[in-house]
């Protein structure tokens, strides 16, 4: 979830009163927001960098506000007044349209074949007669990297650029080249460098270094010149200096770049929604070739449609009054209960009549809203393998046995070296991307989860009898995924001396709990088996009508000293799924 | 026994004293060890209220061992006087003597002897000339201290004595003794416990019974236990399946991408399908089978809209939708069992599961890459977010929880969506308690669920609800191997709406 940070008092004295912060809580919940946090810069720099490093900052109150992840329209100080003061009923809602500048003649971005190699689609826009103040171009500044992080996917899908358009001139040029190619004074630098110069500077560079993969191993570089040839920047790596905005800045020229031309024109609406409220003096937009409209979208829908799926029962006309309230200015089509809604292009979040309704439940008031109960009459069924497990688990523990609860991801050496195992013997799944060794692969088994549990419990009284039912995950070509899990019970007792017969005690136990006597056949009998993770001559496999389930026995001297325990131990573990 | 003996004598002597006895007086007075009448005190004590004993402590002067060898043989610088003969001694000879050194150079500042340093054959001791006979006054003060008359000494004086080694100040405890209100000369043998053979004979009758310390803990169990997070799991399927909802078969933590986001309608670019938030696979890194034309609707939906939607316009990738992952909501099974649902002719359902998920996250002492995720899903005909609310509202109740706000929130496969917000009395504050929504259309009509058929959700972690039922700051000490076993042991039972 994105969060604005706002300073307070711009904030109160834009909405035109002021609230305590209670009240202002009580606001941001209704219309969707939380008021996260109320802090300082000073407070924020104390925190972060001690008290010395935030003597001197700006003591001025911030507010810091999440916003839900699918408006891009709420990402600024302006944003979040506009959409808040519609709410409240102080505004209408500002209708955005695209102007040509007074002399009639629309600027071109002209987007060659090149750059389909590596960032094919661009869209640009003008703002013109704009008035940048310091907070207005801090907020300028503060949207741009927030709709980078956010909807622009960390620049990897489109990146924006903004220049001031009295420095450059028309028509422009979209296209890609090598990057030995390349060679301009990039954005607060004092010299010319190359693209691969370029690259090899910001490696080091803390903000930058995180986009230059997106282009890094490519071809050729992404690249903007104007008419005469100078660079108004690389995209999304850095803008050119020649070009870059000031607080003088008139005209602003927007580009942005992408991968994807939905999300670019997603993020050029948002953009212009944010300049237009803040500098009504006037704006033009142009587009590349298609010549991009700022759509608005109609939609119609009942009244009744809503009414039904919130539970509230409302006029049309109130209900179009709860939409327009939303920015999404509503109104009775006259035939039936038909309400026709306006979707202005900075709410690309709304896709389905299910947004608009959403919209007039928040209007209305979640809180509001009578809570009723679902009439449908339904009988209840526990899924019978928890059903075993839930029962087990209560008699293991009457048994005198301790559950444990260990992770379903481990490391290889887990699973396999450290039971005496090759990893390509066991059915273990591989996870591509762990941030550590501890997530590596599924468990095959939960052994190792307890052995664990003993070694970081060794202050604990002798001896630890500890048991865990829980699902191991197993290579199966059989199933869509080709994987499936298996339910397995697990037990070890760890002790001075090696209490096979407790362990062995145990499944007599459960083979009683389960309903299975003693015997070959059609009961159950263990055999002597081997397996490397148990002491020669002390496993045995556990068969069940007929069919091994799983295996007990004194645990090897060498797994015992991999999991850091110094006292013999013996273990049991079967699949419990055959007895369903 | 022998200490039997002496509490009777010291019950004798309580009932002829008029207040009380001291216990070293009794002890002085027996010849016996004080330690002796201490325990006959204790065991007096312990069979009621016989008597009374508060425990005192008194200083008193004693003799060191050296301190008793002079008041048996007078002090070092006396007997040096009394070893010099006439004729005089070699001092040489006097040295050899045990208290030689130190009753010399005493004896010299006393002046009872003088030393011809010129007589030939070495220096000689002589007594001195004028004194016939010497005053022992160290000896005569240590036998008044050994007589228990320490105080006629000025404090000087002893503490004198007392830097020569010769007193020592030791603290006494003693008890002061009195008769308790059922104070009697004779006491019988109690028994410690009821045995077969008194029940047998009956003799339980006649004899008395040692009373029990009920202060003390009693013998803890030999028993296993079951792990918190487990016990609240349990109780939370209770809830469920009173309120009439079924349990999911979740035991699949291995998902295709396709049914853990593309079939909720989760965009291919959606920022929760990156590396950096969810496990992918390397091996098996693929699933195989898709109901194929269902797969065909979700594309479709997705790239093109439909179903009254004006769908993500993007091009939809099957590759991306057939990447195995470890599944990062059981929400991926509620949307296998509302396929399977929609596959049949329609009846309302409630179900639920509680289970792992996995997310590739930064761990913290609250987050870990595995927790417990329980679910609830209601399909039926016309549902309305008022029923959402209300049927959260009837589940939270059955956890102590009556005190509900909603707000409203984004999630990309629910719309509606709502945040739940319960007020915490102790932190005097709302806190979040889970998130719920209603299915996007875009969701349940691919499935082939009629259209008037509305399904609502809500979801929230199990660890969380229980670290604030058991006051668990840390969640390694609660999941996982760090698990602190003494916790598990110690855990309480669980009511979650109490």
């Amino acid at each position: 979830m994105p969060t604005v940070s706002v300073k307070r008092d711009l904030l109160f004295q834009a909405l035109g009163r002021t609230y305590t912060d209670e009240e202002f809580d009580e606001l941001c919940f209704e219309f969707g927001l939380e008021l996260d946090e109320i802090t300082s810069e000073k407070e924020i720099i104390s925190r972060e960098q001690g008290d010395s490093k935030a003597s001197g900052a700006s003591e001025v109150i911030l507010y810091k506000i999440d916003v839900p992840a699918n408006r891009y329209d709420l990402l600024c100080l302006e944003g979040l007044v506009r959409g808040l003061q519609v709410f409240r009923n102080k505004i209408e809602a500002p209708r955005y349209r695209r102007v040509s500048p007074a002399s009639g003649e629309l600027q071109r971005l002209v987007i060659t074949k090149e750059t389909e190699a590596v960032r094919p689609h661009a869209v640009a826009a003008v703002l013109r007669n704009i008035t940048f103040t310091q907070d207005r171009y801090d907020s300028f500044i503060e949207l741009q990297e927030k709709l980078h992080q956010n909807i622009c996917r960390k620049r990897s899908l489109v990146a924006i650029g903004t220049h001031d358009l009295d420095t450059i001139s028309g028509p422009f040029t979209y296209t890609a080249k090598p990057p030995g190619d390349i060679c301009f004074k990039p954005l607060n630098q004092t010299k010319e460098y190359t693209a691969t110069q370029l690259m090899s500077l910001y490696k080091t560079d803390s903000h930058l270094r995180h986009y230059l993969h997106i282009i890094e191993d490519k071809p050729v570089y992404p690249i903007i010149y104007d008419s005469n040839g100078i660079v108004l920047s690389m995209p999304p790596i850095i803008n050119g200096d020649h070009s870059k905005i000031s607080l003088k800045t008139k005209n602003v020229f927007i580009e942005c770049t992408a991968t994807d031309l939905t999300k670019s024109l997603l993020w050029l609406k948002s953009e212009m929604k944010f300049s237009v409220a803040v500098f009504p003096a006037g704006k033009d937009c142009i587009g590349h070739d298609g010549d991009h409209e700022l759509a608005y979208r109609k939609e119609q829908l009942s009244s009744d449609f809503i009414n039904r799926k919130v539970g509230i029962s409302e006029s049309t006309d109130r209900i179009a009054q709860l939409l327009t309230r939303m920015c999404l200015r509503s109104q009775p089509t006259g035939a039936c209960d038909n309400i026709e809604v306006e979707i202005p292009p900075t709410r690309p979040d709304v896709i389905h009549a299910c947004d608009i309704m959403e919209d007039a439940a928040m209007a209305y008031g979640f809180n509001n809203i009578t809570r009723t109960t679902p009439r449908a009459y339904t009988i209840a069924n526990q899924f019978p393998l928890n059903k075993l497990t839930e029962l087990l688990r209560q008699d293991l523990a009457a048994a005198g046995f301790t559950e444990a609860l260990n992770f379903a991801l481990c490391s290889q050496e887990d699973i396999a070296d450290k039971l005496g195992k090759k990893i390509s013997e066991t059915r273990a799944v591989h996870i591509s991307n762990p941030k550590t060794a501890e997530f590596q692969v599924a468990r095959t088994t939960l052994l190792p989860g307890l052995l664990k549990t003993v070694a970081a419990n060794r202050k604990m009284p002798l001896p630890m009898k500890l048991f865990e039912i829980s699902d191991v995950v197993l290579k199966d070509e059989t199933k869509d995924v080709g994987v499936r899990n298996s339910r397995r019970l697990c037990a070890i007792y760890y002790n001075k001396s090696p209490g096979f017969e407790v362990i062995h005690g145990l499944l007599d136990r459960t083979m009683q709990l389960l309903e299975v006597k003693p015997g070959q056949g059609d009961g159950y009998h263990i055999q002597a088996s081997d397996d490397c993770t148990f002491f020669p001559g002390r496993c045995a496999e556990i068969i069940v009508h007929g069919k091994s389930v799983g295996r007990l026995g004194v645990l090897h001297p060498d797994v015992i000293n991999r999991f850091e325990l110094t006292m013999p131990c013996s273990a049991l573990e079967i699949d419990i799924e055959p007895f369903l | 026994m022998a200490d039997t003996g002496v509490a009777e004598t010291l019950l004798r002597r309580l009932e002829k004293a008029d207040d009380g006895v001291d216990s070293v007086e009794v002890s002085g007075s027996l010849g016996v060890d004080h330690q002796l009448v201490v325990g006959a005190v204790k065991s007096l004590q312990a069979l009621g209220d016989i008597i009374s004993a508060e425990l005192r402590s008194s200083k008193h002067w004693e003799l060191t061992g050296e301190g008793k060898e002079i008041a048996e043989q007078g002090s070092h610088e006396a007997r040096v006087f009394s070893s010099v003969p006439a004729e005089g001694l070699a001092q040489t000879e006097l040295m050899k003597l045990a208290f030689g050194k130190v009753g010399f150079s005493k004896a010299m500042s006393n002046k009872w002897i003088r030393v011809d340093k010129a007589h030939e054959g070495g220096p000689r001791i002589f007594k001195a000339v004028c004194i016939e006979s010497i005053e022992d006054q160290v000896r005569e003060k240590l036998l008044l201290v050994q007589k228990g008359q320490a105080s006629q000494l000025e404090e000087k004086e002893k503490n004198e004595l007392k830097k020569r080694k010769l007193l020592s100040e030791v603290t006494v405890k003693s008890y002061w003794i009195t008769k308790g209100d059922s104070f009697s000369t004779t006491i019988t043998k109690q028994e410690t416990e009821l045995t077969p053979e008194m029940i047998a004979s009956g003799s339980w009758k006649e004899k008395k019974f040692k009373p029990y310390n009920f202060e003390a803990m009693g013998v803890a169990p030999d028993c296993g236990h079951l792990h918190p997070l487990m016990k609240v799991r349990t109780q939370f399927r209770q809830i469920f399946l009173e309120m009439g909802f079924t349990e999911m078969p979740t035991n699949n933590f291995i998902e295709s991408s396709f049914w853990n986001f593309d079939s909720l309608f989760q965009p291919q670019q959606h920022p929760a399908r990156d590396q950096h938030d969810t496990f992918f696979l390397s091996d098996p890194a693929l699933a195989h089978q898709f109901p194929q034309d269902y797969l065909e609707r979700v594309r479709k939906v997705h790239s093109e809209g439909g179903y009254g939607s004006q769908g993500y316009k993007y091009d939809w990738k099957i590759e991306e939708a057939q990447k195995n992952i470890l599944r990062t909501h059981t929400t991926a099974v509620s949307a296998r069992m509302l396929y399977k649902l929609a596959q049949q002719k329609f009846t309302p359902v409630r179900y639920f599961s509680i289970d792992r998920v996995f997310r590739n996250e930064t761990l913290d002492a609250t987050h870990l890459a595995e927790f417990h995720q329980i679910e609830g899903v209601v399909a039926d005909y016309g549902l309305t977010l008022g029923d959402l609310m209300g049927v959260l509202h009837q589940f939270f109740t059955k956890l102590g929880i009556t005190k509900l706000r909603f707000k409203p929130a984004y999630n990309p496969y629910t719309e509606p969506s709502m945040e739940v917000f319960s007020y915490h009395e102790g932190l005097k504050k709302w806190v979040e308690v889970g998130n719920s929504g209603v299915f996007r259309p875009e969701m349940l009509l691919p499935m082939g669920l009629p259209e008037d058929v509305s399904v609502i959700a809500w979801g929230l972690s199990l660890e969380r609800p229980t670290m604030i039922k058991y006051g668990i700051n840390n969640i390694r000490e609660l999941v996982g191997h760090k698990v602190n076993l003494q916790m598990v042991y110690d855990s309480p039972i669980c009511r979650l709406d109490s």
